[in-house]
């Protein structure tokens, strides 16, 4: 068996490709979609600085959580307990600073350790006692919740030190002033440069890959989408960038979840991890037969998620400045629809990161429109229903149909 | 000559990109076996879904003429209505379901929704006496061995007014005995003037009970053969399903055997579920480099139990024994440690147990050794596009490319994949499980290569298999196991299909 030839590269045409990954372009067409239609219909509201600056703030814990999540479902399961881990982590984490006066530079790691044991705790009974996740998850959302009225006595803890404050509403300082801010239209340069540096980086990095792959011969997408996608991704950010550089600068949550989603996506898309997760999550049966310790992985999956949600509910604590029992009631579901609609199956095996980010910022972004539309929480949760049943409606016709 | 009940003409479908049908005919007529044979991917499968409304009139072209009126079916339940009906492969009965329930499953005796449980009953067991089934009707599914269940497929069937019944693959998951005797009921519906089509790859059987062979080669019919005007040999068969003579279905080996590689000695191992069941009795056996030996065996003898006991304790517990490779001790206490230690254990069962099917080839190629193709946990993306690409080539896989998913390979070429996986973490020994169950004879040849190929490289191969002409083609040294214990070591020479069976029939005596 000694022949090698190399592989030919299958040249598609565009039609083809854009048939076949139909789903990741349409996902980021729709999202574009809704925001210029948001921005019309308010009246250029949408994309004003201080509203973007409000749509990171009130968003990012579900960005946050869907990147736990969506290894969850990939791996084939699903935490319905996140939204109760997010109230009690909020409410022991204002215990331990308004209470007992402990500094936020210890009580923010100690917090995620908590979530972390806590997502432990749930972990345990699915992969080692095959309980179905569901059931789990169901128990631990109850009895989080329950703990969080417990611990506070059913009163919100607050406020807290400025140290913590900052977690989520505080901004990266403009260290470079090269204008003075009172009289400039752009009073933080360090977003305006950071955003820069990054589209510049991104169009970098995806030349070098093309580069590489043709080096390779392994498949490329073609240029007209490589350049469109840059293009329209490119034009978003820096536009976004600016708006903020207009304002108070970049959020410091805006950089905790920019950090976050390129570690998740490095690890989903490049590790062995993540690799493991999605062959355990398509067969489990034969991940298991090649060696992968499943039950392990599952328990760090659910490890993982609950440490994700702990860091969500103090950003949402750090926002409201005090902790309520009532936090992140059923933003489990956001942050599962998020993943939905960001094309992950609920058979697992299936979903991507970049996806579950922009299905929640999708939810976010109409959300956000809705309110300043001034249509009522009633209509804002029935168009959501449908705008996610439309979303797996439109991946089950594709597959279906190819 | 008795009247054509079924004739399909010129039929052709297309899918996107694909003529899985390309003007096929086939003229069925009434009373008789027709037999449809193939390699994997002929289009056996399509022209049946075409003929049962699956895919509606409309979405091919051709005609189909039944019963002498041409017939245009938009759903299943149209042909079903005429009689046509199919039993699947995968058989479609609900386990926890009782016999009676199952056969009356959306056809309840019922008055007004109400169903009426005795009348159930009593034609349940009317068609369970017919097809020879004794069991209870109120038995669940899952009680019953699949050889039973096919019996309760077909009573379903019997349940309808059938006319022309069609069994796909109705052997492929049976043991001899029970094999025969589904022929042996088919042949008496024929003498009752029923008329049946059978899809199967078991030429033998074919032999034994068709009266014409339809053939089909890559979605094209090839011929019709008759078999009450001449004798059809199974070579002949093949030929027509390749299109060319297979001089031989074994590629010939010059075994090289060396030293010994894996030694088992006394392995014991109590059943999965019922725990206190012990289920190998003091298994002993060794492979040599370079040698492929084979364990025969009826279903149920223990021989998959072996293997999976011996690949990380994948089944079983209560396991004792002991383990050498060449000559030393080794640790098989966890799949990663049994890799480790040089086995690689191919599995029966490659869709379910053996591929990520909605994963790639490349995905499923370097899964078993991730570390291989990574550095510090990082994957190395063209690495592992270089090694998959490799494999893709040496065993020829056949498939537009390494991103094409395992879902959509034929059996002959998932195999191969499951091949690759395990091939990439440099295995001492191979322990192939049914390595061509469901494959088509082609790409069979293709496997045999391969074992030979790897025998040839010093690699041991441990090889079960169901079928007794593959065993004695390919192995130098075969096993014979009954009930959990090894009853025979037979040698090339000494191992022929009559002492095989000779050895499992001696050894069941004993007990």
């Amino acid at each position: 068996m000694a022949t090698d030839t190399a592989t030919k590269t299958t040249q598609h045409s565009v039609g083809d490709y854009l048939r076949k990954n139909i789903r990741e372009y349409g996902l980021l067409v729709a999202l574009v979609v809704i925001m210029v239609f948001f921005q019309v219909v308010t009246n250029g509201v949408l994309f004003r600085p201080v509203n973007i600056t409000n749509l990171v703030l009130q968003n990012s814990f579900i960005v946050i959580m869907a990147l736990g999540m969506l290894l969850i479902i990939v791996a084939g399961h699903i935490d319905l307990s996140v939204g109760s881990i997010v109230a009690f982590i909020g409410g022991i984490s204002a215990i331990m600073l308004v209470k007992w006066n402990m500094p936020a530079i210890i009580v923010v790691p100690l917090s995620i350790l908590i979530g972390a044991a806590m997502g432990a705790a749930q972990g345990y009974w699915v992969a080692y006692q095959k309980i179905p996740s569901f059931i789990v998850t169901l128990a631990g959302m109850l009895v989080f919740r329950g703990m969080t009225y417990v611990a506070l006595g059913g009163r919100p803890v607050g406020p807290f030190p400025k140290e913590f404050q900052i977690l989520s509403t505080g901004f990266v300082p403009d260290f470079l002033s090269l204008t003075d801010p009172a009289t400039s239209l752009i009073k933080n340069y360090v977003a305006l440069i950071a955003v820069l540096l990054l589209v510049g980086y991104a169009i970098y990095a995806g030349l070098r890959e093309r580069r590489m792959n043709v080096l390779h011969e392994t498949e490329n997408e073609p240029f007209t989408f490589f350049v469109i996608q840059m293009a329209v991704t490119g034009v978003v950010a820096i536009f976004l960038g600016f708006q903020l550089s207009t304002y108070r600068g970049l959020p410091n949550v805006l950089v905790i979840m920019g950090v976050l989603i390129a570690l998740y996506t490095f690890v989903t898309t490049r590790t062995t991890i993540g690799r493991r997760i999605y062959a355990m999550g398509g067969n489990e049966k034969a991940a298991k037969l090649s060696g992968i310790n499943t039950e392990r992985l599952t328990f760090y999956t659910f490890v993982n998620m609950g440490a994700l949600a702990a860091l969500a509910g103090m950003i949402i604590a750090a926002r409201l400045n005090s902790a309520t029992p009532k936090a992140g009631v059923g933003s489990e579901l956001d942050v599962i629809a998020a993943c939905f609609i960001g094309g992950a199956s609920a058979s697992g095996g299936v979903g991507k990161i970049t996806g579950a980010v922009i299905g929640a910022f999708i939810m976010g972004v109409m959300n956000n429109g809705m309110s300043i539309m001034g249509i009522g929480i009633d209509y804002q949760q029935l168009i959501k229903g449908l705008v996610l049943l439309a979303a797996v409606f439109f991946d089950v016709y594709n597959k279906n149909k190819g | 000559m008795s009247k054509t009940l079924l004739e399909m003409r010129g039929i052709t479908k297309t899918f996107p990109g694909v003529k899985a049908l390309d003007n096929v005919n086939l003229k069925v007529r009434e009373g008789e076996i027709h037999a449809l044979v193939g390699e994997n991917g002929a289009g056996k499968s399509t022209l049946m879904k075409v003929l049962s409304g699956v895919y509606p009139a409309g979405s091919y072209e051709g005609e189909i003429h039944f019963d002498g009126e041409v017939r245009r079916f938009s759903t299943i339940s149209d042909s079903e209505h005429l009689g046509i009906i199919i039993i699947h492969q995968e058989l479609a009965l609900v386990p926890l379901l009782s016999i009676a329930e199952n056969i009356f499953l959306g056809n309840e005796v019922a008055s007004n929704g109400v169903i009426d449980w005795k009348k159930t009953f009593r034609r349940t067991q009317e068609l369970l006496d017919k097809v020879g089934l004794k069991e209870p009707p109120g038995t669940l599914i899952t009680d019953i061995g699949v050889g039973k269940q096919q019996l309760v497929e077909i009573a379903k069937a019997l349940s309808k007014k059938v006319r022309l019944l069609i069994l796909d693959e109705p052997t492929a998951s049976l043991n001899e005995k029970d094999s025969d005797a589904l022929l042996k009921l088919l042949m008496e519906f024929r003498s009752q003037g029923m008329t049946s089509i059978i899809i199967s790859h078991k030429l033998n059987e074919i032999k034994k009970v068709a009266d014409q062979i339809t053939i089909l080669r890559d979605g094209g019919t090839v011929e019709t053969l008759d078999c009450h005007n001449e004798d059809i040999s199974e070579d002949r068969i093949i030929k027509g399903m390749v299109g060319r003579e297979m001089e031989d279905r074994y590629p010939p080996r010059e075994p090289k055997i060396g030293e010994t590689l894996l030694e088992v000695k006394n392995w014991n191992v109590f059943h999965q579920q019922h725990r206190d069941r012990q289920f190998l009795h003091d298994v002993s056996f060794t492979v040599r480099a370079g040698e492929v030996v084979g364990i025969a065996g009826l279903m149920g003898a223990g021989r998959t139990e072996t293997a999976m006991s011996l690949f990380g304790k994948s089944w079983g517990h209560k396991i004792t024994g002991e383990v050498f490779m060449r000559g030393k001790p080794v640790d098989v206490s966890t799949i990663p440690k049994a890799v480790e230690a040089g086995f690689a254990y191919v599995t029966e069962d490659r869709k379910q147990l053996g591929l990520v099917l909605i994963d790639n080839i490349m995905h499923n190629t370097t899964l078993a050794n991730l570390k291989g193709v990574s550095r510090a946990t990082v994957i190395d993306s063209h690495q592992e596009a270089k090694v998959a690409s490799g494999y893709r080539s040496q065993l020829r896989i056949r498939s537009h490319s390494i991103y094409q998913e395992a879902v959509n390979l034929s059996g002959g070429n998932q195999q191969k994949v499951v091949l690759s996986k395990w091939l990439f973490t440099n295995p001492e020994v191979l322990i192939l499980d049914e390595p061509t169950r469901g494959i088509d004879v082609g790409a069979k040849f293709e496997i045999y290569s391969i074992i030979n190929q790897l025998a040839a490289e010093g690699k041991g191969i441990l090889m079960i298999s169901s079928e007794m002409p593959e065993l004695l083609g390919t192995c130098d040294r075969i096993y014979v196991m009954n009930e959990g214990r090894i009853v025979a070591e037979l040698s090339k020479a000494e191992a022929s299909q009559e002492s095989i069976m000779r050895a499992i029939m001696r050894s069941g005596e004993k007990h």
